[in-house]
């Protein structure tokens, strides 16, 4: 699982040496993010997002697990006890605003996470399951998040359960039979309520364990780096303890400031006034959107507003929405370049910044404008590159790009120059 | 069983066993699937009787049915006659007044009040809200129109507003479900 010199776990203490005969989970932390975890030693900042978003789970599951303390699933009073919570309860306005805004942060980060993903190639060869888990985490997460939101039982809240729910909808013959059994009723109500509950409070425990999967295939290849040239001997790894933890530690404190910011001084800032108000299935508000990480999703959704052929408008928009994070899937296979990192990529750096980001970032304001001219077209134009960036430019860039020369080592591209390249030019020094 | 015949004793205990593992693990899914279906008590609570004796030409009302809004609207003469004069055949979801009507009180016009995209209640049964340009409903989430019949004829949704199962018990008293 690592480098032949990363340093071996040897317990000194009797009562370790007796612990890691019996059951060696201190080796397994020291060789997964302690001394004996070699890690490139050229990481940039970008890759401080995934111990990041590691904290970020952390800090949901302990502000969570002390909300539902205080929080009763039933239709009758679960807006109260929201309520109550922020008023009555002992550091339950910090809690609740922790936990809140602490979804906005674990997506910041994420988004971070994937886009450094995207820019340095880390979905390639050998990294390809460490890609797929992440999706699926994301994934995860997106149905986790909306289910909390469904929660405080507020018109946002109810809203935002009937829209999304009705997405399952529009797909023939099925839809309408799965609608209500995922709702467990007609319309959103006690029995979603109670299942929404349910599963946001078991689901954050398998990303848990999607993201143990996540780190374990990571460890088997190494993390990747700024190049994306392989690690080729010990001069270009440094061990994860103390530098990466450092480092880590660093970014905590940056995360911590900017997290606290929001908490203490703007912590409604990115939600609905309207889910201040209790849900009532007689009235929808007069602009619904979802939370800010869900915008580019759901202007890709509603993007689609003429029938296709015999596909109905509808089933268009989900279809499309779906298969707008359903195509990171393949997207190891897509991009055929043998170059992982942008920085060695030209061609591919450029539609990256000109194309993918402006793209996004269309999508982003969309999503969270109502849904009129000319935020619709502008969706539809923002939504056509996205699928084409994945779909047409990537494959095809890949093809005929011609990369910028890579540095021969990690160690070359940090000290400019690398003793062992003068030895043995040949890439076979290369240690898997 | 012979060895003869190309069936062991040990197969057929493989496949006995495998089997009623396979018909065990049905019998434990389909509890776990199914109970996350409507319980009785929603399914039960279907039916609901609306007074309508109130309801003047070009009005309309908000009632509540299986826990959904329902539209009751008295159509006023030159509604009925923007509705008839529709080529039905144009339409996204055709059907005509009449279709969608109990014969004889053509003027009601019953349906739910739940837009066919994604859900919302659609604007136009209350005093002064918007009823979009085919004066008849106007979802404000994604913009889908309906027209005098509350039949779709802009935005998204894919079909009418529905009507659901009802009947007049007596001239001014209706029966959903």
């Amino acid at each position: 699982m690592s480098f032949p010199w990363a340093k071996e776990y040897k317990p000194s203490h009797p009562f370790m040496q007796w612990m890691d005969e019996k059951l060696p989970i201190p080796r397994l932390v020291y060789n997964a993010v302690g001394g004996g975890y070699e890690v490139p030693r050229n990481l940039n900042y970008f890759w401080n997002f995934g111990f990041l978003a590691g904290l970020c789970l952390i800090l949901q599951i302990v502000t969570g697990v002390v909300m539902a303390m205080h929080y009763a699933a039933n239709t009758a009073v679960a807006f109260d006890t929201v309520e109550m919570t922020m008023r009555d309860v002992n550091w339950g306005w910090l809690m609740r605003y922790a936990h809140a805004n602490g979804a906005s942060a674990f997506f910041v980060v994420i988004y971070i996470h994937i886009f450094r993903g995207f820019f340095y190639g880390s979905y390639k060869a050998p990294r390809e399951m460490v890609w797929l888990l992440g999706v699926v985490i994301f994934l995860l997460m997106m149905a986790t998040a909306f289910m909390g939101y469904v929660l405080p039982w507020g018109q946002m809240s109810f809203w935002g359960a009937k829209v999304i729910t009705g997405l399952f909808s529009a797909i023939p013959l099925v839809g309408e039979p799965l609608q209500q059994w995922l709702l467990g009723g007609f319309a959103p109500d006690n029995a979603a309520l109670n299942r929404f509950f349910s599963l946001h409070f078991l689901l954050p425990f398998v990303i848990l364990g999607v993201v143990i999967l996540h780190i374990w295939a990571l460890h088997i290849p190494g993390s990747s780096n700024p190049t994306g040239v392989e690690v080729k001997s010990e001069s270009d790894t440094v061990p994860f303890y103390p530098y990466y933890v450092a480092k880590d530690g660093w970014a905590i404190g940056v995360f911590a400031i900017l997290f606290c910011a929001m908490v203490f001084f703007f912590p409604n800032y990115l939600g609905h006034p309207d889910n201040y108000i209790p849900a009532n299935p007689m009235s929808t508000p007069a602009h619904i959107v979802p939370e800010w990480y869900f915008w580019p999703f759901y202007a890709i959704l509603r993007a689609f507003t003429q029938d296709f052929l015999f596909i109905p408008a509808k089933l268009m928009g989900v279809m499309a929405m779906f298969g707008a994070i359903l195509v990171w899937f393949f997207l190891p296979w897509l991009d055929k370049s043998p170059v992982r990192s942008g920085a060695y990529r030209p061609l591919y750096r450029k539609f990256f910044f000109f194309g993918l980001l402006p793209a996004m970032a269309v999508l982003f304001y969309c999503g969270g404008a109502p849904a009129q001219e000319p935020f619709v077209m502008l969706s539809q134009l923002a939504g056509l590159y996205y699928f084409a960036h994945f779909l047409i430019i990537i494959p095809i860039v890949s093809a005929i790009e011609k990369p910028d020369p890579l540095p021969f080592s990690i160690t070359e591209a940090v000290l400019g120059a690398d003793e062992e390249a003068k030895l043995a030019p040949s890439p076979s020094a290369t240690v898997a | 069983m012979a060895e003869a015949d190309g069936v062991r004793r040990r197969d057929f205990i493989n496949i006995a066993a495998v089997s009623a593992a396979g018909v065990a693990g049905v019998g434990i899914v389909v509890p776990l699937v199914s109970q996350m279906s409507a319980s009785a008590d929603v399914l039960a609570a279907s039916s609901t009787e609306i007074d309508i004796s109130s309801i003047q030409p070009g009005q309309a009302i908000k009632a509540i049915f299986r826990k959904q809004p329902v539209f009751v609207r008295n159509l006023t003469p030159h509604e009925i006659e923007e509705a008839n004069k529709v080529d039905v055949s144009s339409l996204r979801d055709p059907q005509t007044l009449e279709q969608r009507t109990k014969e004889g009180k053509t003027n009601w016009l019953i349906t739910m009040g739940v837009c066919t995209h994604l859900g919302c209640v659609p604007l136009g049964a209350g005093e002064g809200e918007p009823r979009g340009e085919f004066g008849g409903y106007f979802c404000p989430c994604h913009g889908s129109t309906y027209d005098t019949a509350a039949r779709i004829r802009k935005g998204p949704a894919p079909k009418n507003l529905e009507v659901p199962v009802y009947e007049f018990t007596k001239d001014t008293v209706v029966k959903i479900g």
